[in-house]
């Protein structure tokens, strides 16, 4: 064997190792993702990557495409190309039919909850269990029970979406959206419109979620506090790509000029006296 | 009219096209939301009773004037009933139910189906791996084609007795005289095709509310417009689609 051989070898292990130690477990991946409404062109070659079991922040102006982003992890929109995969699985190009079973490793919360109006707050947490398990109606009472304390909002079983405030309801939506143990949830802007103590909660639930029963959490916000006070990592979307990923550290000292000029704005705007 | 616009109304067409492919499939897909069905029943069928009854007993009498006048000047007034009977039959039991119905309900379906779009009700259903079309347009597709041919049998069984009021009232015919003139003028021909029109319609109503439902963006405003262009639409293509069923069941029997 000649040395060359040997070195190049020697080269190849320890270069994969440091790919090892870098590359970890991705539950969703976009690959050059590009979507585009009417004439408007939303994302522009969106990469990303969201690691099992983390919280990773997405933040970004309005209309940066952040909310369009979860979407395309959910499959509820198609990329005009690039590819997503979720789990090393592409459903790029999965039928509705085949992007049902996916589905079911998320939850989802809307930004307005998205509580059907028409069901109690106990049929709205009880609908996917009715829809994909055969438990039954006692066994479904006692799981929605169960959900809805967690959320902090314990024997409110009867009352109706139109009854609830806007925190509540985004709870509600939040209990509905973990009730059948997803792998991973989406928070569409949770903490927007709410006053700052229940923001407060959900943040903490957001967190509980996580070190609990560690799923894996993409939060779509422009509140920067509560990206600081949930998140692992930031993704920052600015006019349709991932301008800038990394931890909340090294946020903090980027130099990236764009990012600099989010997360000083909204630190002003946040400082504000009263 | 421009390409864009061309193109637009082609794609409506289309996705029309595509949901009423859809809803049938799954129509048939095992298990039949039933529960979801009665509800539907109830909202359609039953809630339209008062209406339906308290327009037709009017059109029936409204008939009624009108034939005794138009006959009355050939000393053909004994033909009143049959006269009042063949048209509630053939042709404006199953029309002005079908408008009546998609006035009320098709606009109702649409700001249903339409809220639930702008609120991400819609998208919530898709996100907890549950069908929309399965789920909220299957059911009311279903009964409304069930219970316009219903409604308008109740319709044409009141706009007769309207006419039967009218006839012994001005004209003083006997009642029995007027059954008799009516169900001696009318033979199952008539009925297959007044009755038949009308699953036609329920089909189309309901598609067109719902389809309008889905694609509707924009809040109140695009809900409100969305109705309007449902009420319009369903009314329009009930119209047309009238003349080309009237003159199939022509041909065909």
């Amino acid at each position: 064997m000649t040395t060359e051989a040997t070195n190049s070898r020697r080269e190849f292990a320890r270069e994969s190792g440091e790919r090892r130690q870098h590359v970890r477990d991705a539950f969703v991946k976009f690959t050059d993702v590009h979507k585009a409404y009417g004439r408007k062109q939303v994302l522009r070659g969106a990469d990303l990557e969201v690691y099992r079991g983390e919280v990773l922040v997405i933040l970004g102006g309005s209309g940066s495409g952040k909310s369009v982003t979860l979407r395309h992890m959910l499959g509820l929109e198609a990329p005009d190309s690039g590819r997503v995969l979720v789990e090393g699985e592409d459903i790029t190009d999965f039928s509705e039919q085949e992007l049902y079973r996916v589905r079911r490793k998320f939850g989802m919360l809307f930004q307005s909850g998205a509580l059907f109006d028409s069901m109690s707050v106990q049929e709205n947490v009880a609908f996917p269990l009715r829809e994909h398990t055969d438990l039954s109606a006692e066994e479904r009472v006692r799981v929605v029970a169960e959900k809805l304390a967690l959320v902090k909002l314990a024997g409110t079983e009867a009352l109706m979406p139109t009854d609830l405030s806007g925190g509540m309801r985004k709870r509600v939506g939040l209990a509905r959206s973990i009730v059948l143990d997803p792998q991973m949830i989406l928070y569409d802007e949770p903490t927007t419109g709410l006053d700052p103590i229940t923001a407060q909660t959900i943040n903490e639930l957001i967190g509980d979620l996580q070190s609990q029963l560690n799923m894996t959490s993409v939060v779509v916000t422009h509140d920067i506090q509560s990206a600081f006070s949930v998140g692992n990592r930031i993704a920052f979307l600015h006019e349709g790509v991932f301008e800038w990923v990394g931890t909340m550290e090294e946020a903090r000292r980027s130099d990236n000029p764009r990012l600099r000029a989010f997360l000083e704005a909204s630190a002003v705007a946040s400082a504000k006296p009263l | 009219m421009n390409f864009e616009r061309s193109r637009s109304i082609l794609l409506y067409f289309g996705g029309l096209t595509e949901l009423a492919g859809q809803t049938i499939r799954q129509t048939f897909r095992r298990p039949f939301p039933v529960e979801l069905l009665m509800v539907q029943f109830d909202e359609i069928g039953v809630r339209s009773l008062s209406i339906v009854a308290v327009t037709s007993f009017f059109i029936g009498m409204v008939l009624a004037l009108q034939a005794t006048y138009s006959l009355g000047s050939f000393g053909a007034d004994i033909f009143v009933g049959p006269m009042v009977a063949l048209s509630l039959v053939r042709e404006l039991g199953p029309v002005l139910m079908a408008l009546m119905v998609g006035g009320r309900v098709g606009a109702g379906m649409t700001a249903e189906i339409g809220t639930m779009k702008v609120t991400e009700q819609i998208d919530a259903l898709r996100a907890l791996a549950a069908n929309p079309v399965r789920k909220l347009v299957v059911p009311k597709v279903v009964a409304t084609t069930v219970m316009l041919p219903a409604l308008t049998l109740v319709s044409i069984a009141l706009g007769t007795i309207g006419g039967m009021v009218i006839a012994v009232l001005n004209l003083g015919m006997t009642p029995h005289f007027y059954w008799r003139s009516v169900v001696t003028a009318l033979n199952f021909r008539d009925f297959s095709s007044g009755i038949g029109k009308t699953f036609f319609f329920g089909f189309a109503i309901a598609l067109i509310a719902c389809f309008n439902g889905l694609r509707t963006t924009g809040g109140a405003d695009g809900v409100g417009r969305a109705t309007t262009t449902t009420v319009v639409m369903a009314s329009i293509s009930i119209l047309i689609m009238d003349f080309f069923l009237t003159k199939l069941f022509f041909l065909i029997t």
